[in-house]
């Protein structure tokens, strides 16, 4: 198992520095002329852009380039935003954005696994009753409908029956939090009642169940130690990556709310050419669907113990 | 043998609705079970062998039901039991059962030993070590060897027959008075399944249960079998000790179904076979089910269903052949060879 462990930890290194490479080089393709913000782009001559460039290091040539980026990657040294606030450095961006958008996050995955699992059981539990065919409704509704026209409804419901505020705030951000949260956990609850819902009646359909129920456990018992914990194993794989992930938080949300996160932050450093800034966040998101993956598969390997993996010979 | 049954369904009668239609899977189906004794249901698939013994655990599928007669177990009447608060004293408790197939019927999350425990910790009031003792004691009694190192083991760690002995283990564990195995070796390849009976065998005599057997195997029947009950489209149709029906049956379904005994073919001839199907359970059935498929059957049987007759004291069957008025009838070629051959062993 730790032999394991090491090796895909060293295969994820491998692909993070691939992705890193790719996206470095593909960034160099773009115009220099957006190394500048808008201001010195009108006011500077082509000999002082020329100059700074070169001071700049990035008219070298491309190895060199790209070796003195790896270097300033272990630094953690991810250079300076140019054009969404010129000569902050990176790190600092981010970092302000993403504990907002790691906090709304988490709260929320941890309401959707509470929420949407127990639904998902009593789903099952009540299979084509009246229950069952409210959380089918449910996950239905929250799939087919466009979320900007379920967010709006959360909004005009929220602000105006029960007065909770319409905007994130900083400044308080407890209430403002609300509506954003309500709205992200959303759709999450109906993807964990879906599948612990389809997961567990699997699981109730094969013998081994009969088997637990011929041997005289009551069919609470049965469905807690038997058919929940084996329904979760296929869940489990997935909630590392969920949690990695809420850092990234969410474009839709955070726009619709004007949460200062990170879910924006993306498509307008791409959309404002702001290289840095872009690098930044791939090499981020890459590490995080990569290490969450990761996570994934050990904790599969924990909790179902045919998975053996790479460890073949099964001496233990 | 003991005089008054342990278990005993009277005309049961049992129901599934499928598709807004009601099947009749068992037409007042009875069935004496004395203690100690080996009572062995053969049929063909879908006679009801699985249903009707299923009964009497209350693990009949959800759209099934028992819909007349009566099973009387321990002074009780089980048929009328609605929760399964009530079904929990008798099953896996009184009334154990081992399933058809190993492979599939243990949780492959969990390590042998739990499961096996967990049985035992419900029935038997112990906790922890001593449960866990027991357990591993279970183990050995079931013919694994290096119980403490496979107690920690999963499922898949286990071949198909080291799992059926595991799946008796837990079947076992709280000393059942009844263990009812549905075609516990079927799933399994011919040397392993005279082991798998042999442990059954000893685990009976060990612990003094009671055991019914299901299968289709009259190979099996012969070998472990101290009774037989011939049961065809949802009926049992021939009861008696397992000499009567191998070598006096009377009903023309036991005759056939002995008839296509590989070992009783002759070299050359075709083996005989059962033409026809069995009868569909969604409509009634008149006379005699099996009529239709019996080239000698008698005006009567497409008419009115036969009582059954005794032949011995042990032995009854339910054909109109057996009827004083009825036309003389011989059994068949097979039927005799078999009994001579019996004979000429001694």
């Amino acid at each position: 198992m730790f032999k394991y462990t090491v090796k895909r930890l060293l295969q994820s290194v491998v692909t993070v520095l691939i992705v890193v490479t790719i996206v470095f080089l593909l960034l160099r393709l773009l115009p220099t002329d957006y190394y500048f913000t808008e201001d010195q782009l009108m006011k500077l001559s082509d000999e002082q852009r020329h100059d700074q460039l070169q001071a700049a290091g990035l008219l070298d040539p491309m190895p060199t380039q790209l070796f003195r980026f790896y270097g300033q990657l272990l630094r953690g040294d991810f250079g300076q935003s140019r054009r969404i606030q010129n000569g902050v450095n990176v790190t600092a961006l981010i970092a302000d954005k993403f504990a907002i958008s790691m906090k709304l996050g988490i709260i929320s995955l941890g309401i959707s696994l509470v929420v949407g699992v127990t639904i998902g059981i009593i789903q099952a539990r009540h299979k084509d009753r009246i229950a069952d065919h409210i959380g089918t409704a449910y996950t239905i509704f929250v799939n087919a409908v466009p979320p900007l026209v379920s967010y709006s409804l959360i909004l005009i419901f929220g602000s105006l029956v029960l007065g909770l505020p319409s905007m994130y705030s900083t400044r308080n951000p407890g209430p403002s939090s609300i509506l954003p949260i309500v709205c992200l956990s959303m759709g999450s609850i109906a993807y964990y009642a879906l599948w612990t819902r389809r997961y567990m009646i699997d699981e109730i359909n094969k013998d081994y169940i009969k088997l637990a129920r011929v041997k005289g456990l009551s069919t609470k018992s049965i469905m807690v130690r038997h058919v929940l914990r084996n329904a979760f194993v296929p869940l489990a794989q997935y909630i590392p990556a969920s949690l990695m992930l809420t850092i990234s938080g969410s474009l839709l949300v955070e726009r619709f709310f004007s949460v200062p996160g990170m879910g924006p932050l993306l498509t307008d450093s791409i959309n404002r050419y702001d290289t840095s800034v872009v690098q930044a966040l791939v090499i981020l998101y890459s590490g995080l669907s990569i290490l969450g993956v990761f996570f994934g598969d050990i904790l599969m390997m924990i909790v179902d113990p045919r998975i053996k993996l790479a460890d073949k010979g099964g001496a233990r | 043998m003991a005089k008054t049954p342990i278990l005993s369904a009277k005309d049961v009668e049992i129901q599934f609705s499928l598709r807004g239609r009601k099947l009749t899977a068992i037409r007042k189906c009875s069935l004496d079970l004395y203690e100690g004794e080996t009572l062995a249901i053969v049929g063909e698939s879908g006679s009801g062998k699985s249903v009707f013994t299923k009964s009497f655990v209350g693990m009949l599928d959800a759209n099934g039901s028992i819909t007349g007669g009566s099973i009387t177990y321990n002074g009780q009447d089980i048929s009328k039991f609605k929760t399964e608060k009530e079904w929990l004293d008798i099953r896996g408790k009184k009334i154990a059962m081992v399933m058809q197939d190993p492979m599939t019927s243990l949780n492959p999350l969990k390590k042998i030993g739990k499961q096996i425990q967990e049985s035992i910790e419900l029935h038997q009031g112990l906790k922890g070590e001593e449960a866990k003792k027991e357990a591993l004691e279970m183990l050995k009694k079931v013919g694994i060897p290096d119980p403490e190192r496979r107690y920690n083991q999963y499922p898949h760690e286990f071949s198909g027959g080291m799992r059926q002995r595991v799946v008796i283990a837990i079947a076992v564990a709280c000393r059942p008075q009844i263990l009812i195995c549905d075609e516990p070796t079927t799933a399994l390849d011919v040397t392993i399944q005279a082991q798998i009976l042999d442990l059954i065998r000893n685990l009976q005599s060990e612990l003094h249960m009671t055991v019914i057997y299901i299968t289709h195997d009259l190979g099996v029947v012969a070998n472990v079998a101290d009774r037989v009950a011939v049961m065809y489209a949802g009926q049992i149709i021939e009861f008696g000790l397992v000499n009567e029906i191998f070598y006096d049956a009377w009903h023309p379904y036991t005759w056939a179904l002995l008839s296509a005994l590989p070992q009783l073919g002759v070299k050359g001839e075709e083996l005989p076979s059962i033409e026809g199907t069995p009868p569909n359970l969604f409509n009634t059935i008149q006379g005699d089910a099996f009529a239709p498929r019996n080239k000698q059957a008698l005006a009567i049987d497409f008419v009115k269903e036969p009582p059954f007759f005794s032949i011995s004291e042990t032995h009854q069957a339910k054909t109109w052949y057996l009827d004083p008025r009825a036309p003389k009838i011989e059994q068949p070629e097979a039927i005799r060879r078999l009994r001579e051959k019996m004979r000429a062993r001694g």
